[in-house]
């Protein structure tokens, strides 16, 4: 039977062309225009060049506010990956305990953002809130609308109570999806369970945890409603992260060119990261070429 | 047309550029597909990822750029096509 060869079938990935032109190439494009004009109304526009971009990289404040964020993304990679981990590899396997689990595991998840910064707030309150309370009767003055390392405190721990569970169950599924043959051959080997984790179990998450890394990473370097609902971005300016100086561009004052650029150079860095975390952990698994 | 997405002319040709760039290296590899290789860089790339990396390293120096020195800009872009030129050929 002679087979018939085209390149029609690529006509069905035109519906999804469109969709992202329209979603996010078109938008992507408006906002470099508008970067690089001071924008009036809808009709007066004045071309303005570079000028944005240095008034935004010179500025302290969006300086400050992006080291608050690298520091806030990289704490809780830092807390999150690893407990998440080792939640994983403590869940029971099988059976209805599993599923309880899963279940328990799942519920910040289903919680929406802006509800994640109300519970907090009131969770944390020194006269009513009960992990606020609890922490003043072990003996700390705590006060997250009024000290700046109590406001931190408040909101990593928010958001390791909230995506957690994301890494926790990501690993799970990554550590059931391993084979019983490599646990087998493993206790053969006499291996102990460091060995097994580091050998056996640890190779094997690489691809779940790249993708924890990824998404954990993105969406912590654009948090925005939880610390705004939760301290408003104070005591001061202490934990107004990026997006937040963002929205007040943006939404708030309405200078759209300085915005767009700022969005743009925020775009730029996401897209370095995620670049980076991709390309090495790729490159962690391959081992040494031949 | 050009109000609709507040078009400017340097944008414009910007975009034409990157999709001139897009064209060219399609039609590249329809001609001679590429191959994985491994430079100056610690892992394997195509062509498409070291000019990827050129672009993204072009963006930040051109970012470094303008937060360091009041100079203009083609300063900045003859570095970036430099850099782009060196990790297409070595990278």
């Amino acid at each position: 039977m002679k087979k018939i060869e085209n390149n029609r079938a690529w006509f069905l990935v035109v519906p999804v062309f469109v969709l992202v032109a329209f979603s996010a190439i078109v938008p992507l494009m408006t906002v470099v225009n508008y970067s690089v004009q001071d924008i009036f109304d809808a009709d007066t526009r004045v071309f303005v060049g570079s000028e944005w971009y240095r008034e935004i990289l010179r500025d302290d404040g969006l300086q400050q506010a992006l080291l608050r964020q690298f520091v806030f993304s990289f704490a809780i990679l830092l807390i999150e990956i690893p407990l998440g981990i080792a939640i994983a590899l403590a869940m029971p396997r099988r059976g209805a305990r599993a599923s309880l689990t899963l279940v328990v595991l799942a519920l910040p998840l289903l919680i929406p953002w802006n509800v994640v910064g109300t519970i907090w707030q009131i969770f944390g309150r020194a006269d009513i809130g009960l992990g606020g309370v609890l922490v003043t009767r072990l003996g700390i003055d705590y006060n997250y609308a009024a000290n700046p390392i109590d406001a931190w405190a408040t909101v990593l721990v928010m958001d390791v109570w909230h995506w957690t569970s994301l890494v926790a169950l990501l690993c799970f599924s990554g550590l059931r999806a391993i084979p019983d043959a490599y646990f087998q051959a493993a206790r053969i080997d006499g291996a102990s369970n460091w060995a097994v984790f580091r050998f056996v179990q640890l190779p094997k998450l690489k691809n779940v945890l790249l993708i924890s890394v990824l998404l954990r990473f993105m969406d912590s370097f654009m948090i925005y409603s939880e610390p705004f609902v939760l301290t408003g971005g104070g005591p001061g300016n202490s934990t107004t992260f990026l997006s937040q100086s963002l929205a007040r561009l943006a939404v708030g004052q309405f200078d759209l060119g300085p915005a767009a650029a700022f969005s743009l150079i925020y775009f730029l860095i996401i897209l370095l990261f995620c670049w980076l975390f991709f390309t090495t952990m790729m490159q962690l698994g391959r081992g040494p070429r031949p | 047309m050009m109000n609709w997405m507040a078009w400017t002319l340097p944008t414009a040709i910007f975009f034409g550029a990157i999709a001139l760039m897009l064209i060219g290296m399609t039609v590249w590899q329809l001609v001679s597909p590429s191959v994985e290789r491994r430079g100056l860089l610690p892992m394997a790339t195509t062509r498409g990822d070291r000019l990827f990396i050129g672009l993204l390293g072009g963006a930040f120096i051109h970012l470094a750029w303008m937060a360091a020195t009041g100079l203009p800009l083609w300063w900045a872009l003859g570095i970036s096509v430099v850099l782009i030129l060196a990790a297409m050929r070595w990278a």
